[in-house]
This record gives C-alpha cells, structure tokens and sequence, in this order.
C-alpha cells in the first residue's frame, strides 16, 4: 500500500523526467532561449522555434481570462452571497455539468456557434475580415470552459468566512455589496487569485477544442480575429508523423515539456495559497 | 420602572424551518440601561439579540413575525431602511471578528461607508479607541493589520468600530467568552461608562456577570421569555420558579 | 429611517444587476451548448448510427454508424476505471487509514494528486506515447488504457479522498475497539460505508476519461473496426467526433453531430448517477 502510495505521488517526477529524457537532444543542440523566442519554426530546415505557438498559446489563454475572470467572480458572489440557499444547492450541479462536458463537445460547438458569430458579427462590426477560425473564437470557448474551474474555488474560498465576519460589516450599516468590496473580497483575495491561476493554467493546457478553432497557422497573431496555433495543438496535430524528420519528436516533446513545467508551476503557487488558507481555517 | 423604552419587542417569533427558536415574546427594553438575556445556552438568546438588527433574515429558512420597534418605528416593516436600521445598532459578537484591514481603518470602515469626509477622520479614529480604552495601547502601531492585537484588544477595537457609525443601542452577545479575565474586566468596565449614552443589551450564560452589570434582566428558556424585571426583583425575589431554579444553579 | 437613493444603493443594484447577468450568462452557455448539440444531433440521429461500424468508404464512410467508436470508449474507458480504481483505492485508505491526520506524508500526496489532476491530457498523451514506445507497443486499446488509466488517476483518488475523509473518527475508534486491524477496518468498514461514494468517483473519473480525446490521440489510434485484441487499434467516441468534423464531407460532419450527441448524453447519464449516488452517500453519513 505505502508503495503504491509513494508511486502514485511519484508519476509527477517520473513524467517530468521522461520528458526531459525525451526532449534531450534538442536542449543539447540548441540553446533554450533559441527554442523557446525564435519564431523560426521550419521542421525540414531543422529550425524549431517555438514562439508563434508561445504567443497563440499566450492569446488565446489572455482573451479567455479576460473574459472568464469577471464574469465567474461576478457569478460566485452572486451565488454565495446574494442568491437564496435553494438556489445556491441548486446551480451546484450545473457548474459540475459544466466543467464535465468534454472539450471535444466544446470544439464542436465552437465551430458552430462561436466561429460563425465572429466571422459575421463581430469582425464585420469592427470592419475587420476574419474567417471566424481565431484566437477570439478559442479564447471564448476557453473561457466557458474554466467558468467553473474558478466559480467552484471562489465559492469554496467565500465559504470558509465566517459568518460573523460579515455580521461584522453589515451590523455597521454596510449595504451588501459594501459588504463583499471591502471585507470579503479583501478577505479572499489570495484564494479568488489561485482559483483564476488554476483557470489559467487548465486553460493553457487545453487541447481539442482550441485546436478546432484556432485556425492553426504558424505565424504570431496580430490581433484578436487572427488565427493562432497554440502549443497543446501542435502537439496533438504533428506528434503521430513526427519520427520521419530527426528532432521533430524531441522538439514536440520540447514542447509537452514547456506546457508541464508552466502548467506545474502555476498548481503549485495556486495550491500554496490554497493550502494556506486551510491552514487558518484549522 | 419609570425609564421610558427604547427598543419594545411585540409578539416577536422566530422559527427556523419547522423549529421554533423565539416563542411570542413580548417585552420593552429600558433606555440607557444594562440589559442582560440570560438563560441556558441554546435557548434563544442570540436569535433575539440578532432579530434586534435584522440579522436573522440573511439566514435561510427563517420566518419571524412580531415587531421590533426602535424610538416608535417598526423595523421589519420593509419600507424602512436595514443599513439606517442597522447604523442604529452596534453589535459585539463573541469573538472579535476584526476586518481584514488595519486598527485605524477598522474604526474608520463605518465612518467611511456612511460618507463622512476623510477630514476629521483622524480625529474620530482617535476619539472612539480613546472611548474603547484602546488609545494609549495602538496609537503608535495604528497602521499594523488588526490581527496582530490580542484577543482582548481586538474586542475593545470591534467595540470602537462599533462605536464609530454613532449608534443608539450596543447588541453584545456573549462579549466577553473568549476573552481572559483581565479582558473581560476590561470590556465590563467600559459597558459601566457607556451606559451613560447609550442603552446596552447583553446576552450572558455567566451569571455573576449578569449580577455585575445588569439593571434589567431577561430570563429565557426553550424560546420562551419566562420572566423580565428589574435585576435587583430577578436576583432577589424571581417570581417564577424556573427563574429561581436557573439563578440557584438548579437547572442550567 | 425611509429608503433613499443614495449613492450606494443605486451601486448595490447596479452591481446586483450586473452579477445576475453574469449567473444568467453562465447557466446560459450551459444551455446553449446542450440545447445545440441536441438540436444539431437530433437531425443526424439514426439507430445505425449506434448498432454499425462505418460503411461506405474507407475510414469514416458516409453510411453505417460509430458502434466501433462506442464500443472503443467503452471497452477503453472502463478498464482505465477498473485499473485506475484499484490503484487510486489502495493510496487513498492509506492516507486516510494508516498515515495520520493531516501528517506530512498525507499532504505531499494530496499535493501531488492535485499537480496530476493539473497537467493538461495532451501531456498525458505525449508521455504515455513515450512509455509506449519504450515498451515496444504501438498505438493501440492496451496503450490507451494505460494512458487514461493515468490520467483519471488523480480525478478518482482525490474524489475518493473526499469523501473517505468524511468519515467521522469514531467510526475508525469503533472498528479498532472492536479489536478490528487497521487493514480490516479500511477494507470492511470503510470501503463499505463509503461505497456509493467510491462509486460516484469512479463515475466521475470515467466521465473524464470518455470524454477526453487528447490522452488517446496518439496513444489508442483509430479504427474502422471493433478491437478484437488489446493490440489492436481502437476507435473512440471524442476522436471520432474529432475526425468526423475534419473531413471536407458535408455528410460525414453531420454524423460529428450525431456522435456528439451520443456523447454527450452518454456524459448526462454518468453524472447525473454520480451526483444521484454522492447524494445517497451525504444522506447515510454519520455527520
């Protein structure tokens, strides 16, 4: 049991460690700086820079945050303080609902309801042209998609105040609102920013749905309507053909471990933060 | 008694769900006056304190109905006001709950919110910990997060906090169970100046307090108010037979 | 004492106003999503679709249905479960038997559980391909229920986890005075008062991996047919849908739809059981 148990908590070096194995030979040739800020990417040349799928990952990670940040925090105040407690039990299950569909389902419905609605509404309204295949369209998409990643966090984080607290402010004539600007979010603020560090970094390694929006051209989007190719999509395009060009395998796994390392790095300041909240409830 | 009330209490019920918590009480509370509500614990208490300040229906699956008037005004009728409603009253929970903000601007929080202009802030800052008997001890470290204070200093800084929006009526509810003895000292002494200007309605299980402070006292047990009056009467010469069980120890 | 309006009413409405919006937009996408795939699907949907493997061209033919792909999903995602159940269960009575409360051990566990959970699926792929290909086998159903068996890992144990940690010490003291060993007391009484709520995780856990195509990408392949061997390639449900959309055939993403629609309610069924089951769990609990 202890060994399965030590196992278990062992896969994260174990995965860290098969992927820097595998990504090896490209670090041994190139510099890092060189791979991860040229946007020189041609596999065939042996040039594999990696900065246009940093910066398609980068965009579209930004729009959904941009736009996920307010509109979850909005909602788990509204659901933790305001809305009754029927009300509150009763959206539960629909933010699990939420966070359970599967991204593929999120792709397809991107590219019937989001790609459409940026390609004829909301680039025609900026006088731009767009194919509607573009980080806005992925970024939107995304954004639903970690809606409850930090609706469920900020609401667990709203919870472990305790009620006197708000009794406090409210008995000194604050109206609620009052209540939540000074006191609770003040209160929460470390909790409220791992639950949107966490959104990031799912959002940073989501794969289908990005990848059936994107649009997925190798270049550095400009603005919101250009297509980009975030790295979770390079990876999952090329990573079936890659062993007929040499280094393309270890550029691609380069690149799964250039995901690990951000993705692991924002867990574990999120989780620090958490894991210091509980320890003040305790 | 001859003092004219300042907070009536009319046919006041609380039940939470199906559990009846507040049972028909009707009682007035005397102006600029010591009250204690005493009784065993879980027996209603704090569910009265907390229906003064219109508290109870943030939580769910609460119905109350009664009045509660303060200076003649109704304040569960819902065209009055909550926030004046609750200016009116400062509460003491029985922990400090301090704000997650400095000793100066947890005083300076109700002012503020209630649009009293930065100006003389200082002043009144400075005015209210003096009332709280926590000047002398903070006025050098105003700017320090107010959880770095000791428990008893916090509860003397919630009190000036409280003080601060100017109320009529102090709801402490148990002010002193978490707090030493020197403390609790404290904080009795303070209640005996503040009578003076402002009437005090306290929510105790420990007698002896009730004894040290009260002028009137509430006793209730199961949500009923079983008996009220002046302490010396309640003390001395209770007239009903659960009050005189509960002050000789006999039931608790 | 009468209501005014003053300045700081009007901000309490105005943001009152704009947080229902948000809840509104929020619960909205989830309904639009649903009501489009259904809608969207609705049209496509045919019983061939769920009784046939595709037919009329190679790969992903206009006629015939997805039984190859849900039969893959399944056969695939319900041997990661198994594997991933008995390799979550062990870890997660051990930190919650054995190690003490709160101890460090238990803490590093649930740490790591938690980066797991965290590292994105196409990683999981990535790296299951590599173990693949370290151990000399091709994309195929074994290779993919490796991969998701590791990829549900965590989302099983830290499910577990929770609801296992509920149980209330007295319940372990009782065992334990009963001169029960720690080992009989996490096998018999433990797992036994927390069943539905070790199957409403697994459950969970097999949502995610039915649902998730980036994790069997590279790792299970593709196949018109129904795999015979652990060796062989297997279709699954997100990947076709994945396909099936890239194809230039109109007609063949309309079949996307429809197989978007089996998934998606195939997704509905489990969760709506787990939460079903989880709520059982909450009522028969000791609190």
């Amino acid at each position: 049991m202890l060994l399965i148990t030590l196992g278990s908590g062992f896969l994260v070096f174990l995965m860290a460690l098969g992927l820097c194995v595998k990504a090896w030979p490209i670090l041994r040739l190139k510099s890092l700086g060189e791979i991860l800020f040229s946007s020189s990417w041609h596999p065939l040349k042996g040039d594999f820079g990696m900065l246009p799928f940093i910066m398609g990952t980068l965009w579209v990670t930004g729009i959904a945050i941009i736009i996920a940040v307010p509109i979850s925090l909005l909602t788990a105040i509204y659901l933790s303080e305001y809305a009754p407690k029927r009300m509150k039990e009763f959206s539960k299950p629909f933010i699990d609902l939420l966070a359970g569909i599967p991204s593929v389902i999120y792709g397809v419905w991107g590219i019937l309801i989001i790609v459409p609605l940026v390609k004829d509404h909301i680039a025609p309204f900026f006088g731009v042209y767009s194919s509607g295949y573009s980080v806005l369209s992925a970024g939107i998409v995304l954004s639903i998609m970690i809606f409850p990643v930090i609706i469920h966090i900020t609401m667990e984080v709203f919870h472990s105040i305790p009620r006197e607290l708000r009794e406090a402010s409210l008995a000194l004539g604050a109206t609620r609102w009052q209540t939540v600007k000074h006191v609770l979010l003040r209160k929460s603020l470390p909790g409220i920013v791992a639950a949107n560090v966490l959104g990031f970094s799912r959002a940073f390694g989501e794969t289908m749905a990005v990848l059936m929006v994107a649009g997925n051209i190798v270049k550095i989007p400009l603005s919101v309507f250009d297509a980009g190719y975030p790295l979770p999509a390079l990876i999952a395009n090329n990573y079936g053909e890659m062993l007929s060009i040499p280094l393309y395998d270890a550029a691609l796994l380069m690149s799964a471990l250039v995901l690990f390392v951000v993705v692991i790095f924002f867990n574990v300041v999120s989780r620090y933060i958490l894991h210091r909240i509980n320890l003040r409830i305790s | 008694m001859d003092a004219k009330p300042h907070l009536q209490v009319k046919n006041l019920s609380v039940s939470y769900g199906t559990t009846a918590a507040l049972k028909n009480i009707s009682v007035d509370i005397p102006d600029k006056k010591i009250t204690a509500i005493i009784g065993p614990s879980g027996c209603g208490k704090s569910t009265l304190l907390r229906a003064f300040n219109r508290l109870l229906e943030d939580g769910d699956e609460v119905s109350i109905s009664g009045q509660v008037l303060v200076d003649n005004e109704d304040i569960y009728d819902p065209r009055n006001d909550i926030t004046q409603i609750r200016k009116k009253m400062g509460l003491l929970s029985q922990k400090p709950y301090p704000l997650p903000m400095s000793i100066f601007e947890n005083v300076a929080y109700g002012p503020r919110i209630h649009g009293i202009k930065k100006n003389r802030m200082d002043e009144t800052v400075r005015h209210y910990l003096t009332i709280a008997g926590l000047w002398e001890e903070v006025k050098d470290r105003l700017h320090e997060p107010a959880t770095r204070l000791s428990i008893g200093q916090q509860q003397r800084l919630c009190l000036a906090r409280g003080l601060a929006v100017e109320p009529e009526i102090i709801l402490a509810d148990e002010p002193t169970s978490a707090l030493d003895p020197k403390s609790s000292q404290k904080i009795e002494a303070e209640f005996k100046v503040l009578k003076n200007d402002y009437t005090i309605i306290i929510v105790t299980h420990i007698l002896r307090q009730a004894r040290r402070l009260a002028d009137y006292v509430l006793f209730i047990y199961l949500g009923e108010l079983i008996e009220h009056g002046p302490a010396r009467q309640i003390f001395e010469n209770p007239q009903h037979e659960m009050t005189k069980e509960y002050i000789q120890g006999i039931i608790s | 004492m009468k209501k005014k309006m003053t300045a700081k009413k009007i901000e309490e409405a105005v943001f009152k106003a704009l947080m229902k919006g948000c809840a509104l937009v929020v619960f909205g996408c989830l309904v639009l999503i649903i009501g489009t795939v259904i809608i969207k699907g609705i049209g496509s949907m045919n019983l061939d679709m769920i009784t046939k493997t595709p037919e009329g061209g190679y790969y992903l033919g206009k006629e015939g249905g997805v039984l190859n792909a849900i039969v893959g999903s399944f056969v695939l995602t319900l041997s990661a479960t198994a594997i991933a159940l008995l390799m979550s269960l062990p870890v997660v009575l051990y930190i919650n038997v054995y190690a003490k409360k709160n101890s460090r051990l238990a803490t590093l566990i649930r740490l790591s559980l938690d980066f797991l959970w965290g590292i994105p699926s196409i990683v999981y792929g990535a790296f299951g391909f590599t173990v693949m290909i370290f151990f000399g086998i091709t994309a195929s159903l074994l290779g993919g229920i490796i991969t998701v068996s590791l990829f549900i890992l965590p989302i099983m144990a830290r499910a577990m986890d929770e609801v296992i940690s509920l149980v209330p010490g007295e319940l372990f003291e009782a065992s334990y005075s009963l001169g029960a060993t720690k080992f009989e007391t996490a096998l018999k009484v433990i797992t036994r008062q927390t069943m539905p709520g070790i199957v409403s995780a697994a459950l969970i856990a097999f949502g995610r991996g039915v649902g998730d195509a980036a994790s069997v990408l590279f790792t299970a392949g593709f196949s018109d047919r129904i795999p015979l061997s652990l060796l062989q390639p297997a279709a699954t449900l997100p990947l076709a849908i994945f396909f099936q959309l890239g194809t230039p055939f109109p007609e063949v993403q309309e079949r996307a739809y429809a197989s978007a629609l089996i998934l998606t309610i195939l997704i509905l069924i489990v969760s709506v059981t787990a939460r079903f089951l989880t709520a059982r769990f909450r009522r028969h609990i000791i609190q």
